[in-house]
Formats: C-alpha cells, sequence, structure tokens
C-alpha cells in the first residue's frame, strides 16, 4: 500500500498521535469523480465520523484510508508514532469470515502480522467483544451481530493505531448496536484513533468527535462534532440535518 | 440367470476378481495422487495470479477437462513405444504407463475445477485478506485450507473419472491377464468373449465403487457445511 | 493441518506400492504379441501357468489384430509374436524385424451363421461357392475389418470368389473393425454370417442362435506361427526369455500342453510343429 509515510512535525520531532492527512485527493473511475478535492486531517480528535447521503463517497474514502485503493489525484500522508509505524485495521460494512471457527479467525489475524496466536491473547480479544462463548463455533455460523463483533476482535488483534469502520451497526438492531458502540467508544479511550461511516445521526451525536460531511464526493464540511451540529455552515449539512433528502 | 451368477461370483470371493479391483484402484488412486500433485497448485497459481495469455489458459484448461481418454490413450502409447521418444525407459504395457495416462487425463479436471474454486474463494476473501495484511504464502495456504473440502470433492471427482475410464488404460496397458488387466478392460473383453456373467459381476462392483465415492462426495460437503460453514 | 498430512501420507504410499509392483513384475517376464483368437480361447491361462512353472519366466500377453501385433513387434515393444497369417509373418522375417519363423499349431476357420440361414448355404462343403452365393443373397455378413489374421484369411476367400467388398462396401456387408468374440456378438445380434477360428467359437459363451454352417473345405485350414523379434532391430528385445519361449512351445512338453487344452470335452488347437 504505497503512500507517503512522513512525520508531519517539521520540527523533526516524531509527534505522539498517528493520524492521515489528504491533500487534495481524487478518485476517478472510468472518467467519473468518485471524489474530489479532498483536503482532510483525519486524527484530531478520537472519532472521526464519515456522515453523507448514500453515495457520497464515504466507504471509498475509508477504503483510500486504508490503502485499499489509490487515489488518481493528490497525495495520502501517513503521520507515524513514536515508533516509526501507523498501523491501520479496517472493519467492513459485511464483513467476510473465514471458513474456520471464531477463534481461529483472530488466530490467523494475529498470525498475520507476525503476533504469535496465544490462548490468552485471543480469549481476551474475544472477551474484548462478548465473544467468549462463541470461540469455538464456526464463524459463519454466527449471527450478523456476532459476526461484526469477531470482525471487530480481528481488527483489533492488529493493534491498529487507527482503526476504519464502514457502517459497522448498520444490520444490527439497537440492542448489538450499543454493544458495538460501546466497544468503540472504549477503544477510542485506549489511544486508537477511530474512522467511521454511518448512516444513524444519532450513532454520530454520541460517538463524533469531529464529522466529515461528504456530498456527491466532496468534503462539504468538516468540523468539530457539536460545531457541525449545533451551527453547520453549509446549506447541504442543515438540510441534512433537518433530515431532508439532500440531493 | 446372468445376475444370480454375476452375484455368486462377487461373493465367493473370486481370487482373479479381486485381483483386478485391487489393481483397478491402485491405477486409478495413484494416478488421482499424481495428478494431484501436479494439478493442485497448479489451478490455484493461475487463480491468484495475473499474466498475459492467463485468459486462454483458462479456456485450454476447460476445454481439456473433455480429453477424451482413448486419444490420451493414444498420445502416451506413441510417446512410451520402444520406437517412441521415451521408449528406453520400457514403460509400455506396465501398471506405471496406465497410472501416466490417466494421471495426464485428469490432471486438467482438477486444474480447472480447483482455479474455480479458488478464484470464488479468492473473490470472497480479497478486502479482508490484504486488509489483514496476509503475505502471499499465507493467503494461498489460508485459501487452500478454506477450500479443502471442495478440493476433497474435487479429488474424488478425478478418481471417478480414472475409475471409469477404459480407453486409455486397455492402449498403453495392454489388458495383460494378470498385470494390466483392470475392471473396465476386463469388462469390455469378457463381453466381447460372450462371458456375461463375470463382465455383469465386474460391471456392479465397478457401479457400487463410482457410487460410494459420489456417497463419500456428499459426506464431506455435508460434514464440512454442518462443522465449518 | 492433519488432513493434509493424512493425504500425503496416503499418496506416498500408493505411489510406493505402484513402483514395488511394477519392480517385482520386471523380474524375468517377456511380452508376446498375440491375437485376440488365442488369447479368448483361453489357451494361454492354459499353457502359460505351465511354461511359468517350468521356468519361472512370466508371460504377458497383449492380444491384439493379427497386424495389430506385427506392428507392435516392428516398434519393438514385445520380445515374441505369435500370430495366424503365413504370408504376413514371412513378410515380417523378411523385413529384418523377425528371426526366424515356426509351426506351432493349426485349427481351422468355420462360417458361422444364424439358425434361419437367410442365404440357404448352411451344410455346404466350398466356402468360394457359399460365398458368392451370400453375396447374391445380399445376406448380411460381418467381417472383423482389423487386419487380423482371421481377416486376411477372410479377404483372401473373397478374393478366390472373385469378389472384393471390402473395396465395393456394399450395404449387407459390415465391417466392425474389432476382435473376434465382438465380432460373434454383432453376428448374434444383426443376424449375419461371420467367419471365425475354431477355438474362438468353442470356448464363446453367447452363441444364441448361431450355428457353423459351414466347416471342412481345406481353404479354411488355420496355421499359427511364432517368431522372436529381432534384437539387432530392437536391442531391448529380451531374446534369451523370448526364445526361452519359443524353444518350449515347439517342444515336445509345449505341444502335448497345446494338445490337451480342450473345452467341453474338444480339442481345440492341434499342435503341428516340425520334429527337431
Amino acid at each position: 500500500m504505497p503512500v507517503d509515510v512522513k512525520a508531519r512535525s517539521a520540527s523533526g520531532a516524531k509527534p505522539a498521535t498517528p493520524g492521515i492527512r489528504l491533500h487534495d485527493v481524487g478518485l476517478a473511475v472510468a472518467g467519473t469523480d468518485i471524489l474530489a478535492g479532498i483536503d482532510l486531517e483525519i486524527g484530531s480528535s478520537p472519532v472521526t465520523v464519515l456522515l453523507g447521503p448514500n453515495g457520497s463517497g464515504k466507504t471509498t474514502l475509508l477504503r483510500l484510508l486504508m490503502g485499499l485503493a489509490q487515489p488518481t489525484r493528490g497525495r495520502i500522508e501517513l503521520a507515524t508514532d513514536h515508533d516509526g509505524r501507523c498501523r491501520r485495521a479496517f472493519v467492513f460494512q459485511k464483513p467476510v469470515m473465514l471458513k474456520r471457527s471464531a477463534a481461529a479467525n483472530i488466530a490467523f489475524a494475529l498470525r498475520a502480522i507476525g503476533s504469535g496466536a496465544e490462548p490468552e491473547r485471543i480469549q481476551q480479544l474475544l472477551a474484548q467483544v462478548g465473544l467468549i462463548a462463541a470461540a469455538a463455533r464456526p464463524a459463519r455460523k454466527l449471527s450478523g451481530g456476532e459476526q461484526q463483533r469477531l470482525a471487530l476482535a480481528r481488527a483489533l488483534a492488529r493493534q491498529p493505531d487507527i482503526l476504519l469502520l464502514d457502517e459497522p451497526t448498520a444490520s444490527l438492531d439497537p440492542a448489538q448496536s450499543k454493544i458495538v458502540e460501546d466497544i468503540i467508544a472504549t477503544v477510542a479511550a485506549s489511544g486508537v484513533r477511530i474512522v467511521m461511516s454511518t448512516h444513524d445521526l444519532g450513532q454520530a451525536r454520541r460517538l463524533a468527535g469531529d464529522v466529515a460531511f461528504l456530498v456527491r464526493g466532496r468534503l462539504c464540511e468538516h468540523a468539530p462534532a457539536e460545531r457541525f451540529f449545533a451551527r453547520p455552515s453549509t446549506d447541504e449539512a442543515r438540510h441534512f440535518l433537518a433530515g431532508d433528502l439532500v440531493i | 440367470m446372468d445376475g444370480s451368477s454375476a452375484l455368486a461370483l462377487i461373493l465367493s470371493g473370486d481370487a482373479a476378481l479381486f485381483a483386478v479391483v485391487r489393481l483397478s484402484l491402485l491405477v486409478s488412486l495413484s494416478a488421482v495422487a499424481l495428478a494431484a500433485v501436479i494439478g493442485l497448485p497448479f489451478g490455484a497459481l493461475i487463480a491468484l495470479t495475473r499474466f498475459p495469455g492467463r485468459g486462454a489458459i483458462v479456456v485450454t484448461l476447460n476445454a481439456m477437462m473433455g480429453l477424451p481418454p482413448v486419444v490420451v490413450g493414444l498420445l502416451v502409447f506413441l510417446a512410451l513405444s520402444r520406437s517412441g521418444p521415451l521408449g528406453s525407459l520400457g514403460l509400455l504395457f506396465t501398471p506405471l504407463a496406465m497410472i501416466i495416462a490417466q494421471a495426464i487425463l485428469i490432471t486438467p479436471i482438477l486444474a480447472a475445477l480447483t482455479r474455480q474454486v479458488i478464484e470464488d474463494l479468492w473473490v470472497e476473501y480479497r478486502d479482508e485478506l490484504t486488509a489483514m495484511e496476509a503475505g502471499p504464502v499465507t493467503r494461498v495456504a489460508a485459501l487452500i485450507r478454506d477450500a479443502r473440502f471442495s478440493l476433497v470433492t474435487i479429488l474424488l471427482a478425478g478418481f471417478g473419472r480414472a475409475a471409469a475410464e477404459v480407453g486409455a488404460v486397455m492402449i498403453v496397458g495392454g489388458n495383460i491377464d494378470g498385470f494390466t488387466r483392470v475392471m473396465t478392460t476386463t469388462i469390455a473383453l469378457e463381453t466381447s468373449k460372450g462371458n456375461m456373467p463375470l463382465a455383469i459381476g465386474l460391471g456392479l462392483v465397478l457401479i457400487v465403487i463410482v457410487i460410494a465415492v459420489n456417497v463419500l462426495a456428499w459426506s464431506v460437503r455435508h460434514w464440512s457445511e454442518r462443522h465449518a460453514g | 493441518m492433519s488432513l493434509r498430512k493424512l493425504a500425503l501420507a496416503f499418496g506416498a504410499a500408493v505411489v510406493m506400492t505402484a513402483s514395488a509392483t511394477l519392480a517385482l513384475a520386471e523380474e524375468r517376464s517377456i511380452v508376446v504379441a498375440s491375437t485376440t483368437s488365442t488369447q479368448d480361447s483361453g489357451l494361454f491361462g492354459h499353457i502359460l501357468p505351465l511354461f511359468k512353472a517350468k521356468t519361472g519366466i512370466e508371460v504377458r500377453v497383449v492380444a491384439q489384430g493379427t497386424g495389430q501385433a506385427l506392428d507392435t513387434g516392428r516398434r519393438g515393444d514385445a520380445d515374441v509374436v505369435f500370430v495366424h497369417a503365413r504370408t504376413l509373418e514371412d513378410k515380417f522375417v523378411a523385413e529384418g524385424f523377425g528371426v526366424k519363423r515356426f509351426d506351432v499349431m493349426y485349427n481351422d476357420f468355420v462360417l458361422i451363421g444364424p439358425k434361419s440361414d437367410p442365404a440357404r448355404i448352411a451344410g455346404g462343403k466350398d466356402i468360394v461357392a457359399v460365398l458368392k452365393a451370400i453375396d447374391q443373397a445380399g445376406a448380411t455378413f460381418v467381417s472383423r475389418g482389423d487386419r487380423s489374421g482371421t481377416h486376411a484369411a477372410e479377404l483372401a476367400l473373397w478374393k478366390a470368389a472373385g469378389l472384393e467388398p471390402q473395396v465395393a462396401k456394399p450395404a449387407w456387408y459390415r465391417e466392425i473393425g474389432q476382435g473376434m468374440g465382438a465380432a460373434l456378438n454383432t453376428a448374434s445380434a444383426m443376424p449375419g454370417y461371420v467367419l471365425a477360428d475354431r477355438g474362438t467359437w468353442i470356448s464363446f459363451k453367447n452363441k444364441a442362435d448361431l450355428v457353423i454352417a459351414v466347416e471342412g473345405d481345406r481353404r479354411l485350414f488355420n496355421q499359427y506361427g511364432i517368431m522372436l523379434v529381432n534384437p539387432a532391430k530392437h536391442p531391448s528385445v529380451k531374446k534369451d526369455l523370448g526364445q526361452a519361449f519359443i524353444d518350449w512351445i515347439v517342444s515336445p512338453e509345449g505341444q502335448a500342453a497345446i494338445r490337451a487344452y480342450k473345452i467341453n470335452g474338444e480339442q481345440l488347437f492341434f499342435p503341428n510343429a516340425a520334429a527337431k
């Protein structure tokens, strides 16, 4: 995943918090702009929420931040932490379980980063997402909510500096959503930077530290959460928060 | 009348019958093993790489699944004959020639089906494996491991094809009594001699084996669905 | 993981057994290219165990049509050739592919036909006249069409009758390109006439409504000959073992073994090797 990996601080001192900076980033496919002109800095608050109507480019932006896709314009810069690394992890909207047990899925993620797959570590991760009881069950036989949580555990197994989540509670009922939101909050509190997209304005209000609002592939507004929700500065944002369809 | 004497022959444990069945299984199982060693990795490789001409290779592999056994037999025969390029090996009219011919016959089947299975699974797994930063070896191992039940089914299909063919083994084996005579060639021979009880008896054994292989394949799929999703 | 190990072990075991089987088999053995009529008659099943018991040499018979058997010898894929077409055998030796030809045994050909006898030739004594009658009547005739000794004999008889059905290809002449057993099955099913060697006929188990229509004509005589493939042409030929087989089969002991082979009390082949 070739991106610029530079220290952000020009003074030479390595920063303590990881982050990502996008400079005029755009992604065009077959002549059509999916994203264009994105200037954005991630990492100023623990949880950045991407908001916007369907098709606004939230998923694409997340994939660019992860390095799953490359921008066709502009540049993405990763800020490394004091160890010189910036590890990212991703939870897909529809996560794919490996055809093995829940515990084995986590073990796989651990081994992929060169970490040992010790049973205690696996148990700890399963406990973190409340799936201890499901450890030995085939992962594909878990419910949607359980699979989402297992995907989260797999991502956390990577000990990421930045955790990216694409609509993590889109297909979950309120009870399951609460469990996942609590986990996200806990993870954010431990110092991991979170970037997540959501449809749910309530969830955005609950979790967001700052909000990036996208419309039709452009970054319409980026502001700290309280300011965005109380005093949005663009018409589109006002309409969106009022519940109108923003076309 | 013919049916009951056929059964009597099977149940009496006729030694010649038994030897023929044993050789058939040995030849076809060895052929599958050999074909698997070549075909499975090749199929996985094609599934996971992109290069110019890949599409042509995929189409050719799929087409070669329908190679007529008798044509394969003819080509191997010409190669292994003393007057042929590999004649000094002295392999014609031996069980090893039969194993080679059947292996050539079923390698395309194993490779083409493996490619399909691995490619389908790769499409499913690609994003996740990339996000987990799994290296190339880890990826291939994960795909093969998670596809293992499908791969077993593919092996069983290859075995079924090998055990049922008569054209290749007849030509390269020579149907030598007590040496290269297998179930299918014996059925052909005994039928031409008008010896129906033995032909039918062997036919029944062959059908039972084919059914058993299919039941095994079904059980593997069923078990895998229940235990691994 | 353990599944893979199991599979590997299994594969290794199979391949090892296979090669072991082959290694053993290589020991003292020769390949004899012979005809389907000799094989189908069951003669080899009777005489080869006797030869093996005496010499320890395993004889592997590849049974094909005479033409194909001679070609196998030409290619060096057999050590000995044992067929029944005198002219072709002499040519084989003349071309340098065979060392020397020996008489071994004879039987005769018989014309087989349906009991209903559509050409009305049953009981005839003149094979040439009978073939002309079949041609006239347009009665179904099955030909082996496979360059076998029987096929060669059949064509020679048609020629003696002034006919060439294999060229003219009239509708009643059916060339099947297969062995004697298959030809008899086809003649039984169509139904039709077919030229067969007596040995195969006697041991054929699916006679249905077929009977011997014509026999006894001197032109139906069928001589078998044996030759060692020339090691000068193919150094891989096992000449000592091959010669041992030839020596045995023309010896009084081998000849007696041939004479002793009977089906339902009927002798199939008549040994006539030259006395030494």
